[in-house]
């Protein structure tokens, strides 16, 4: 367990190094450049920018110089916000999303295992289908369609909420709704397969003979090997709720770090490019770990691979 | 089965022409499974819509009426017009044809890199395929959607960009998918009967590979539509997919989400259009899975 841990967490270093190289060059390759928009800067100005920033020096030089920087933990000025450095800004506008994740996994795993347990225990019954039906329709609405039909109806005809903003406990439900909808209708599914498929095995049969409850078949014997399909689905889940904040954060103006990175790509803001990038994919590796790590306790059958 | 033993075997030499028997009965199953069938019909349906509709409509999706302005559905305009007097319905069909035709050249672009790369680390096997699994392994634990919203931000909004930038995410599934498929034909019993027959390499491919492996990837290239049109509605939300006055679904939804408040129909229109897709795509997948899957063919 603990070589598969250290393997893997090596693995990442190089994987690291590849997308920090891969995205440097991308986006210092593409046309345009971080002071295109500025209007009648003067030549001489813009000469002392570029100076300031090492934007005038080879670009290897500025890779390396990045790179060594980058190996400090040191991800640079922003070129866009003045006097302010990646790291301040990530660590200023991540907590929001964070916090925005934390809720739309709540709703995702809360909504959705229960209608998945529901379903699984009386299939091709009403309380299966009523909720399946449901989150087929969660799975067909994206989460920019989902989100403004839930401020037409919830905010504007119905005034319980406020259309935008972050500011009031109550202005987490919407975005929270919006961005863990289509994840709950996905794990609703997921977890009524898996627990299908653990009802069905004679261990349950042997459980229901000896005369336990249903809740204690459902909880104590099935749900642990009826919900493993739901945590390998968190690995690929916690990515998609990464880029699906970028749209929430933009329908909702949070002011979290995907509208961030969604900005600094428009107005190519390098290094917020860049930390950005490595941020969210230092974040994506890890919680991939971390899921593997779940499964294997979760599967003993996994240990010996 | 009688009725079907009756049937001459389509059996051209080299032509790649499937098993009768399998799809005929997968056709059979098809059409039992109701909701498969109603997506295959509204499929069918808003591709000829929007092939052929914008050839009959009145108005062109960038004809502006700017004294008329946004309007509600009516008599002259069906879906309503939105704030420079377009009319919808032509952007509608229009971007459908933009929408689909990202969906099918996408999928295209994702099934040709994912069967290859899968068919050719499952043929070799051993060390070659160990490696190239863990590189898909590794790409599948990136954030590659971020590399696609910066593709399409960096090196301009070129529709044909967008093709290959969705397709190059779409891959690794398909990929993972054929290889699995490979792996296990090849150790099966009548593969080996047919090598012992004496049968040449090429007609085993043919013959009995492709048709086995065609099935689940015909399957997940349907469940890959919805995925890449969704993505190509998501990149044209934030502003970076086709440009105006072209229209797409995911451009006519973001239009719509900046001025629901006053002309609702704006963005009902378009987000239902595409939620029926998309449920229709999902719900033909899922039939279609259900009506290949050789292993349940027996009942």
């Amino acid at each position: 367990m603990l070589r598969f841990i250290t393997r893997r967490f090596f693995e990442t270093i190089p994987v690291l190094w590849i997308i920090a190289t891969a995205t440097f060059f991308m986006v210092r390759l593409a046309p345009g450049g971080p002071f295109d928009q500025e209007k009648n800067v003067a030549p001489e100005i813009l000469k002392n920018l570029q100076a300031h920033y090492g934007l005038n020096q080879p670009l290897w030089k500025q890779y390396l110089d990045y790179m060594g920087h980058l190996v400090h933990g040191d991800l640079g000025p922003s070129f866009k916000y003045a006097n302010r450095t990646v790291n301040e800004l990530i660590s200023e506008a991540f907590p929001v999303s964070l916090e925005l994740g934390f809720w739309a996994l709540l709703v995702a795993l809360a909504l959705g295992l229960a209608a998945g347990l529901l379903a699984a225990i009386k299939p091709n019954s009403a309380t299966d289908y009523v909720p399946m039906s449901l989150a087929m329709i969660g799975i067909c609405l994206p989460t920019f369609v989902m989100g403004p039909l839930l401020i037409l109806i919830f905010a504007i005809a119905l005034g319980w909420f406020n259309p935008l903003g972050w500011d009031f406990a109550r202005d987490r439900v919407l975005p929270a709704l919006t961005l863990g909808g289509y994840y709950a209708a996905y794990v609703a599914r997921l977890s009524r397969g898996g627990m299908l498929e653990m009802l069905n095995q004679d261990f349950i049969r042997t459980a229901k003979a000896k005369g336990a409850s249903l809740a204690r078949v459902v909880f104590k014997h099935a749900l642990k090997g009826g919900i493993l399909p739901v945590i390998s689905f968190l690995g690929p889940a916690v990515a998609g709720l990464i880029t699906g904040s970028f749209v929430v954060e933009t329908i909702f103006e949070i002011p979290g770090l995907g509208r961030f990175f969604v900005t600094a790509a428009f107005n190519r803001d390098y290094t917020m490019v860049l930390g950005t990038v490595l941020f969210y994919a230092t974040l994506i590796i890890l919680l991939n770990l971390l899921v593997d790590i779940i499964l294997v306790w979760l599967n003993p059958r996994m240990r010996f691979e | 089965m009688p009725e079907l033993s009756q049937e001459p075997l389509p059996d051209q030499a080299g032509q790649p022409e499937p098993g009768s028997s399998l799809w005929r009965d997968a056709w059979r199953r098809l059409r039992k499974n109701r909701l498969a069938v109603f997506g295959l019909f509204a499929l069918l349906t808003l591709a000829v819509l929007c092939t052929i509709g914008p050839l009959f409509s009145r108005y062109s999706y960038a004809e502006q009426n700017l004294r008329l302005g946004a309007s509600p559905p009516s008599q002259a305009h069906w879906l309503g017009t939105d704030e420079l007097g377009r009319d919808l319905l032509a952007r509608l069909l229009y971007g459908g044809r933009i929408s689909l035709l990202v969906g099918i050249c996408a999928t295209a672009v994702a099934l040709t890199i994912g069967v290859a790369y899968g068919a050719v680390a499952g043929f070799l096997g051993g060390k070659t395929d160990a490696v190239m699994m863990r590189i898909v392994d590794i790409i599948y634990a990136l954030p590659f959607t971020i590399f696609v919203i910066l593709l399409m931000v960096f090196f301009g909004r070129k529709i044909v960009l967008l093709f290959i930038a969705i397709g190059a995410v779409e891959w690794l599934t398909m990929a993972r998918i054929v290889r699995g498929q490979v792996m296990a034909l090849k150790r099966q019993e009548f593969v080996e009967a047919a090598h012992a027959l004496g049968l040449r390499k090429r007609r085993i491919i043919l013959r009995h590979m492709i048709p086995n492996i065609l099935g689940p990837v015909v399957v997940y290239a349907t469940l890959t539509i919805p995925g890449v049109m969704l993505l190509e509605a998501f990149l044209s939300f934030l502003g970076l997919g086709v440009q105006p006055p072209m229209s797409s679904w995911g451009s006519l939804i973001k239009d719509g989400a900046a001025a629901m408040e006053e002309y609702p129909w704006m963005l009902i229109f378009p987000g239902l259009t595409l939620a029926l897709t998309l449920f229709s795509l999902n719900f033909l997948g899922d039939g279609l899975r259900d009506a290949l899957d050789v292993r349940a063919s027996k009942d």
